[in-house]
């Protein structure tokens, strides 16, 4: 059963079995505009949560993406890294950035839930 | 005065529709004891006044055109065409602001694509921006950019790099890198830089022409930077040499960080000069300084618009790939018309007549008894060694009327060697008439 | 750092264009106009040089063998550029009201003495005694900058604002290694101009953001409270970005000193002050002053500047290369760090080849020559008055974040567009059609779709109203629900919006041959 959850800097994490897949959420894509370029990690780099792991750039603004949850990176989204139009078409989709192996469950708990989530832009 | 339209009239009208006694009220928030304040400086006055002082000043210097003249060392006395200097002061070139507004600007945003397109070409290159301060500062972001592209930080710089150039790469980007200097040899030997390379280097740094004008091949540096990871940073001050020599781009170049006042631009007495900076496409997101791009606009038209701007400072702010905002737009415009207006035609002409003119200058100054030529291979600047220190030598000979070129010790004032070395350069303004003055007064004073 | 004032860059569902189709494609004196490497071609030059043979060189075997460059013939050089000219907006055709930028007047009187030859003819490395007249011409420039702004040092060297900016911080670094200390934080305020924290980054400090109060300035209490002894500086803009006075300046500048740090200004909106305000009374130890914003040297479609550096007594000692002195032979310039330390001074280096920006340093003298001292005072006095007028003006039907009066700019935002599905963006380029190059838009970055209006003191009034009444009537317009007007616009300048999208996803920076 996936578990889908949401850091304060609009990342959300999808985690099955023990890999976490993690992007930007519609919020953050709408905010930024039109995606241009993004800077992804790549497979065996090792990241703790909090930590830059890539970088998000549209034409008026760029953004640090950090790692919710501590862990090693398996894979990156190459498709965006062609299209970068995904990320704003289907960003909690098709527009993932990169998969983890996710440490332990302990970080999970501190993240937000999608209900949460959406509690917390309702102020911003 | 003359550049104030407001009137009494009208500043007792605007007070009265904002609502304030008098203008001191706008001023009211500054601290009581900075009001007041007084200067010790003269009133207004009219142009009649202010081109006489002016005039005064000008009268007090000498201009190169007044006498034989051959210095160089990173800045050149070319003829600038009537066409250029009349278009880069039409209004809307002179008065026009950074093309943010794009809909309004596509004069300036084009004529940055032709000019980035201009420098790609003359470099042997695959990208360039849309000009930086001046040649000293671009190759202090190029050592940057290297660190940014490699993940290193040891800048490796020749000797025979401009010394302010290599100053100014220390002062700039000193904090960001571990700085290894190769002693400057003398000048036209080899320099030995790679043995200087190593796995923590991210870029080596040679002038091509060197400060003393030598010309040399590249690729061996550049395949030597390269088998080690590192970087090939290839600076040019002397841009017309573009038109003769093989680019730096077909030499194995990483960067070209180059300065572009000798096409367009007068000597100014240093500034403000154009800074030329072009490098591989795959590495254009991690260059400084502003990239003008093409797209088409909402009737489907090809346009112009500044581009990948998430790298400058207005939006990345500390992460930006530098602090430059301002670049040398009026500048890079004189240089972009001379290019359009010489074509290849001409650029190939122009540059041969100044490597002419400088083997016919070597040969006749090397003909004095006691006077070598340092510097076999060359474009339009060489060294000289002569028999006794140069600084007793210039010295009469600007007393005999003639500028002889740059003391290799002015730039090198710890460098005993280099005592009896000067630095000549000659253009397409050189006539025959200089070089026999030139001859006459050395064959005198040497 | 999400950006959170986002909005499209591309063009949105935008109606087609009502203008008639020409045969040519150009419209009246608006001509399409190809690139140089599509109209030109490289056998043809409009510069007559001999050709001559050279079939022996010194080139060490590195002749070149082609170029690839084309060349036009003298009259179509002349076309196109002039083409390209005309479709581009200027201060000298209309008001260019860029907050931030001051926009001025550009005398042409300035242009003239720049061009004598004995300024422009003259070579950084020629012998002393044959430039005495421009080493005079940078010492008198350098009186004007020290006196204004009652600094007792400066550096004329720095090449544009964001170059001196690095300069000062390169000199407050210095300074602090030399009393044995290191520190590692610039404070900013959260209105800074983004070349301050990318200037803190470059000189080797991180950035910490102080808040602003409801004023609109630095607050005073968060700054204390941020001090330490691990603070190296803070970079403040007086007046700030949001074009008011920072009343507070004496408080912050003893606050900065007493906890060992050094207070740098930021002078791109020194027109406000100028002549009227000295900046050293205020306690700053270093600032830059734009000779292009301030002292009207033409911005010439983005450059060159100038950003000369005044200092105060404790960090004149590390005012970098080259420094000017004066000996029996007149004046001279110590250029080698090694000749520097010969005389006991400590530069921090060099900023930049040769010695600055010398041709726009004759523009500036002769901009301040015509002025004076009385002439200065003015043009602060008229670009506060300016701006006010706008601001009092438009208050009652645009909405201004910070109640007035303010300085030489005036900031407002896009609360008064709310509910009418506009931004900041629809609204300025729907000022282009009327005539007007749009305001600074989107910075600061602490007021939400911020318009800085910055009119300068070179506008007279008729300009002001009539820019006034079209502010007006556009405010009213928008607010009526016509939001088709201004998505659409412009639709009378040589372009149309732009999709800033494409050009950013698929860079395209250079033509290349087919």
């Amino acid at each position: 059963m996936a578990d889908l959850r949401f850091s304060k800097s609009h990342e959300w994490l999808r985690v099955d079995g023990g890999v976490a897949t993690i992007g930007i959420t519609k919020y953050a894509a709408d905010q930024l505009g039109d995606v241009v370029f993004v800077e992804l990690p790549t497979a065996g780099k090792k990241v703790s949560a909090g930590g830059e792991v890539a970088v998000v750039e549209s034409v008026k603004a760029a953004s640090e993406i950090y790692a919710p949850v501590s862990g090693e990176v398996t894979e990156f989204n190459a498709a965006i890294k062609d299209d970068p139009s995904q990320v704003n078409a289907d960003p909690e989709g098709q527009g993932w950035f990169f998969r983890m192996k996710v440490a332990g469950t302990g970080e999970l708990e501190k993240l937000m839930t999608e209900a949460q989530y959406k509690d917390f832009v309702k102020t911003l | 005065m003359r550049y104030l339209p407001l009137t009494p009239d009208d500043r007792r009208a605007m007070l009265a529709k904002i609502g304030a006694h008098s203008i001191d009220d706008l001023f009211g928030d500054v601290p009581k004891s900075a009001r007041g304040a007084r200067f010790d400086l003269p009133p207004h006055a009219g142009e009649i006044e202010v081109e006489r002082t002016l005039t005064a000043f000008a009268e007090r210097n000498t201009p190169a055109g007044k006498m034989p003249f051959f210095c160089g060392a990173g800045s050149y006395r070319h003829h600038v065409p009537a066409t250029v200097d009349h278009l880069i002061q039409r209004s809307e070139f002179l008065t026009s602001y950074t093309p943010y507004q794009p809909e309004i600007a596509q004069g300036t945003l084009q004529v940055l694509f032709e000019f980035q397109t201009q420098i790609a070409i003359l470099t042997g290159m695959e990208v360039a921006n849309a000009s930086m301060y001046d040649g000293s500062t671009a190759t202090a972001e190029a050592v940057l950019m290297a660190h940014r592209i490699t993940g290193r930080k040891r800048a490796v710089l020749a000797g025979s790099l401009h010394p302010h150039y290599a100053d100014t790469v220390r002062t700039m980007a000193g904090l960001a890198s571990e700085i290894a200097s190769s002693p400057v040899a003398p000048p036209g030997h080899a320099e030995d830089l790679a043995s200087l390379i190593d796995e923590n280097t991210s870029c080596v740094v040679v002038q091509n022409p060197d400060v003393f004008g030598q010309v040399r091949d590249l690729k061996p540096l550049a395949d030597a930077a390269h088998a080690k990871g590192a970087l090939l940073i290839a600076v040019v001050t002397e841009a017309i040499s573009l038109g003769l020599v093989t680019p730096p781009g077909d030499m194995g170049a990483d960067i070209v960080a180059a300065e572009g006042q000798s096409f367009g631009n007068a000597l100014n007495f240093g500034g403000p000069y154009v800074g030329l900076f072009a490098a591989r496409e795959k590495h254009v997101r991690q260059m400084p300084g502003r990239l003008a791009g093409e797209t088409i606009d909402a009737d489907g038209r090809r346009s112009y618009v500044l581009t990948l701007s998430a790298r400058e400072q207005h939006i990345r702010r500390e992460r930006a790939t530098s602090n430059i905002c301002t670049n040398s737009g009026l500048c890079a415009l004189a240089f972009s018309i001379h290019v359009s207006l010489l074509g290849e035609a001409g650029l190939t002409r122009l540059a041969k007549l100044n490597h002419a003119k400088a083997i016919a200058l070597a040969d006749r100054l090397t003909s004095i008894k006691g006077v070598k030529l340092s510097t076999p291979a060359f474009f339009n600047e060489f060294t000289l060694e002569l028999p006794r220190p140069a600084f007793a030598i210039v010295d009469a000979l600007v007393d005999r009327g003639i500028n002889p070129g740059v003391r290799a010790s002015r730039l090198y004032p710890r460098e005993p060697k280099l005592a009896n070395h000067l630095i000549v350069a000659a253009t397409e303004l050189t006539t025959d008439a200089c070089i026999d003055a030139y001859f006459k007064a050395l064959k005198e004073t040497a | 750092m999400l950006n959170t004032q986002g909005r499209p860059t591309k063009p949105e569902r935008a109606e087609p264009s009502t203008a008639p189709a020409t045969i040519s494609g150009d419209r009246g004196l608006d001509h399409e106009e190809g690139l140089i490497f599509e109209i030109g071609r490289t056998d043809v030059t409009g510069v007559d040089l001999p050709d001559i043979a050279l079939n022996s060189d010194r080139l060490g075997g590195l002749r070149r063998k082609s170029i690839g460059l084309p060349g036009l013939s003298e009259p179509e050089t002349m076309r196109h550029y002039v083409r390209l000219s005309q479709r581009n907006a200027s201060i000298d055709a209309s008001l260019y009201p860029l907050g931030s930028c001051t926009m001025k007047h550009n005398p042409r009187l300035n242009e003239k003495m720049a061009r004598l030859p004995g300024f422009a003819d003259i070579h950084p490395l020629q012998p002393r005694k044959t430039v005495q007249g421009a080493l005079e011409l940078i010492a008198e420039l350098s009186r004007w900058l020290m006196t204004l702004t009652g600094m007792p040092a400066v550096a004329m060297s720095p090449k544009a604002g964001a170059h001196g900016e690095l300069c000062g911080l390169f000199a407050i670094r210095a300074a602090i290694a030399a009393r044995g200390e290191t520190r590692h934080r610039i404070l900013v305020p959260e209105s800074a101009h983004g070349t301050n924290p990318a200037t803190a980054a470059l000189s080797g400090f991180t950035t910490e953001n102080v808040k602003a109060n409801a004023q609109g300035c630095v607050d005073l209490a968060s700054l204390k409270e941020k001090l330490g002894p691990d603070v190296a500086a803070l970079m403040l803009t007086n007046p700030n970005t949001c074009g008011l006075f920072e009343r507070d300046m004496i408080e912050i500048a003893d606050a900065v000193h007493a906890a060992g740090a050094y207070f740098y200004c930021d002078g791109a909106n020194f027109n406000a002050i100028v002549g009227r305000v000295k900046p050293g009374d205020l306690g700053i130890d270093a600032m830059h002053i734009n000779l292009h914003k301030t002292f009207s040297t033409p911005h010439g479609g983005g450059g060159p500047g100038a950003g000369p550096v005044v200092f105060s007594a404790l960090l004149a000692p590390h005012a970098p290369l080259p420094r000017m002195v004066h000996d029996n032979s007149g004046l001279r310039f110590i250029e080698e760090m090694a000749d520097a330390e010969d005389a006991g001074l400590t530069p921090f280096g060099r900023m930049c080849a040769f010695h600055g920006q010398v041709g726009m340093f004759v523009r500036a003298l002769t901009y301040m020559l015509s002025h004076g001292a009385d002439g200065l005072k003015q043009v602060a006095e008229d670009s506060v008055l300016n701006a006010n007028y706008i601001l009092a003006s438009l208050s009652d039907v645009m909405s201004a974040p910070y109640e007035g009066p303010c300085m030489h700019e005036a900031l407002f935002d896009d609360e008064f567009l709310k509910d009418t599905g506009l931004t900041t963006l629809d609204f300025a380029k729907a000022l282009i059609d009327e005539g007007f190059h749009p305001m600074t838009v989107y910075f600061p970055l602490v007021v939400h779709g911020a318009m800085l209006i910055e009119p300068t003191e070179t506008e007279s009034k008729a300009t002001l109203d009539k820019f006034i009444a079209v502010m007006r009537a556009l405010a009213t317009e928008a607010k009526s629900g016509n939001a088709g007007h201004f998505k659409n616009a412009p639709t009378l300048a040589p372009r149309r919006r732009l999709d800033e999208t494409l050009a950013a996803r698929k860079p395209i920076l250079r033509w290349k041959p087919q």
